[in-house]
């Protein structure tokens, strides 16, 4: 059989192309949740970093600034959640689920002048060896900037949590916050820090749809992203190089379903449209069956509220 | 000097005048959004909140939209007060109107008084059969429910899509997405001539009392209760904890299906794509807003489904996006969450002098 190698190394990028956002926001929700704060509002800083970015590319014609704006509105909608969170003990799961629906709608209301403005080239690195190089060339070349960082990120994160000191400590606070404190450390600043950096996370990652694999603003695009992030993290078991392979796998798999649906397969589109949502479900079935390994990667304070009396 | 305090037992009253306050709240930052965004804000408001409830086709707007909210947010009382978090009503609400319908679309040209509760029947159960999903994973899987339900949910709305667009369409519809009408018997009944008012109200009153009835008059709504303030304490008692969390679940997927069919067979009267407005995700501010209390949430609803109502209004006299109902929606839930604050601390605005010894 005839294979086109350079057809597969499109196919290849492609799909980790796909993976971008996902990877972002998981290993931006990982942190949050190894210092023991399950932010659920991910879809919604991801959908309003996804406008803020385009807005400001549109008004400012600065892809830069767009990026770090975006990046700057899911830190500002996270530093809702962690206020709420943080110093007023709410529910996270309660809360985090208002930030979703707060950022989708305000997201709309931002977004509503700019629908159907069209995007921006994003500029791409290494566009002559993309060319060049057959089959590595379209995997590794040819990618914009945040498409390298996503790609590096799953990798300092695990040298940042298992080898440096901060890591640590944000480890300490996940798994024991008043054995934490009691050692001195401040709980809150640490948990303020790490919801903080998942916001920042989370906004890039919707960036990076609106700028760069999409660019153009459509009501609602991050299309549950946020949500299949969310599972990657436990499916990763909060351990950052597995949030890389599950991120390629659900790449992998919406790619696949575009590619399927425009060979003309005999399944309905919607089938094939399906099978990222069901291959969650499967997934988390397999990993969460093993109660006793779920348990033991788990921060032990996972979404329980902090109170120390002072 | 601010000191914060916790406080030895709560207040009733306080309990259930935070969501006004809360509401309050959300009205003023709502004001200082549609100013920022350019708007009058005063006049803004009054075309969200009051231009749409001043006639009676408003009014009765309100109650068709306040019906599946409350019927939905009854039965996620079951599940939050026992600590177990359904995201997916949407889903099960989707399921409910899925198979209610595909009853409704084979009595198309039937007519008949078993027709509706037929119909009516097999939406619950749909919608109760979709809500195990999550609840058999977590019992025996120990998945979690938050991430299986919502993923249901996007499964669900494709599957609707594919019925509407492929197998279950009408065959003369010109192709487009939607089901053949239901026959009349399979309508609810319409409470006045030209309103869209229907008989859903009732399914969605009953189940309030119902709730009420279970929760505060039986030992099974004690064990609820229990469970949620208390796993150890639950578990110490003898409850049967996995019998528990599949029965609010199945709770409250028969609900969220009630609310599916109720939509189908009252004010659209077919299958399409859209069925339902998000109801599902809504419905969980409902059921907070509502302090899982079913009489609570009978209110609850009704405020939340003015904030339908007004981005609707909005929508025409100021050209917002009808999204912006959810962004009050968010914004009632952050206050309501943040005031509740108060209900376990109190903070105490100490003079200076009291540090000097």
């Amino acid at each position: 059989m005839n294979i086109d190698i350079n057809f597969l190394g499109i196919l290849i990028g492609a799909i980790m192309a796909s993976s971008v956002p996902l990877i972002l926001a998981a290993s931006g929700e990982l942190i949050t949740e190894r210092s023991g704060v399950l932010n659920l509002g991910v879809e919604g800083m991801m959908i309003i970093g996804a406008i803020s970015g385009f807005a400001l590319m549109v008004i400012t014609d600065n892809l830069f600034l767009a990026i770090i704006g975006s990046m700057l509105s899911g830190l500002l909608l996270s530093f809702i959640f962690g206020f709420l969170t943080q110093s007023l003990l709410t529910n996270h799961v309660a809360t985090g689920l208002a930030l979703t629906i707060f950022g989708i709608g305000l997201s709309a209301m931002i977004g509503k002048d700019f629908v159907g403005i069209p995007g921006k080239q994003f500029p791409l690195l290494f566009v002559n060896l993309k060319e060049a190089i057959p089959f590595f060339g379209p995997i590794f070349f040819g990618h914009s900037i945040v498409f390298y960082f996503a790609f590096l990120l799953p990798f300092g994160t695990n040298y940042f949590l298992k080898k440096t000191k901060i890591g640590l400590i944000v480890r300490a606070v996940g798994d024991s916050p008043l054995s934490a404190a009691n050692q001195g450390i401040n709980v809150l600043l640490v948990r303020y820090c790490c919801i903080l950096y998942g916001g920042a996370m989370c906004g890039l990652g919707g960036a990076y749809l609106s700028l760069i694999y999409t660019p153009q603003w459509i009501e609602n695009m991050t299309a549950g992203r946020g949500w299949i992030a969310l599972a990657l993290v436990v499916f990763a078991t909060w351990s950052p190089l597995k949030v890389l392979v599950g991120a390629i796998i659900f790449g992998g798999i919406t790619i696949l379903q575009l590619h399927m649906q425009a060979m003309g397969i005999r399944i309905p589109v919607q089938f094939l449209s399906a099978l990222p949502y069901i291959m969650t479900i499967v997934v988390l079935v397999i990993i969460s069956r093993d109660s006793r390994k779920i348990k033991l990667n788990t921060p032990t304070s996972l979404g329980q509220i902090f109170y120390k009396e002072k | 000097m601010i000191k914060i305090e916790r406080r030895d037992e709560t207040s009733n009253l306080i309990y259930f005048l935070t969501p006004v306050l809360a509401i309050f709240l959300t009205l003023v930052t709502g004001a200082i959004i549609f100013y920022l965004l350019g708007f009058k804000p005063l006049e803004a408001l009054k075309f969200f909140f009051i231009t749409p409830i001043s006639d009676l086709y408003g009014l009765s707007e309100l109650l068709v939209k306040a019906t599946p909210l409350c019927l939905i947010a009854i039965g996620l009382s079951f599940c939050f007060k026992s600590n177990n978090w359904n995201i997916g009503a949407e889903g099960q609400l989707t399921f409910g109107g899925i198979v209610g319908g595909g009853v409704a679309l084979l009595f198309y040209n039937h007519e008949g008084f078993y027709v509706l509760p037929l119909i009516i029947l097999a939406g619950a159960i749909g919608g109760m059969i979709f809500a195990m999903i999550p609840a058999i994973l977590k019992i025996y899987f120990n998945t979690n429910e938050i991430l299986v339900s919502l993923m249901l949910v996007y499964i669900s709305k494709l599957l609707l899509d594919y019925l509407v667009v492929g197998p279950w369409s009408n065959p003369e519809g010109f192709n487009f997405p939607e089901t053949r009408q239901f026959s009349e018997s399979a309508r609810l009944p319409i409470l006045f001539e030209g309103l869209r008012i229907h008989a859903g109200i009732f399914i969605a009153l009953f189940s309030v009392f119902l709730a009420w009835v279970v929760l505060f008059k039986t030992y099974l709504g004690f064990q609820i209760k229990v469970s949620g303030l208390s796993l150890k304490t639950a578990k110490y008692a003898g409850f049967k904890g996995k019998t528990m969390i599949l029965l609010v679940f199945m709770v409250s997927g028969a609900c969220a299906g009630l609310a599916g069919v109720g939509e189908i067979t009252g004010p659209i009267g077919q299958l399409h794509r859209m069925i339902s407005p998000e109801y599902g995700f809504t419905a969980i501010i409902v059921a907070f807003l509502g302090r899982l209390n079913p009489i609570g949430i009978v209110f609850a609803s009704l405020i939340v489904a003015l904030t339908y109502l007004g981005a609707e209004t909005a929508q025409i006299f100021l050209q917002v996006p009808k999204y912006t109902g959810q962004v009050f929606q968010g914004m009632i839930l952050f206050f309501l969450l943040a005031s509740d604050f108060l209900l376990f601390f109190r903070i105490k605005f100490l003079g200076l002098k009291k540090y000097e010894y």
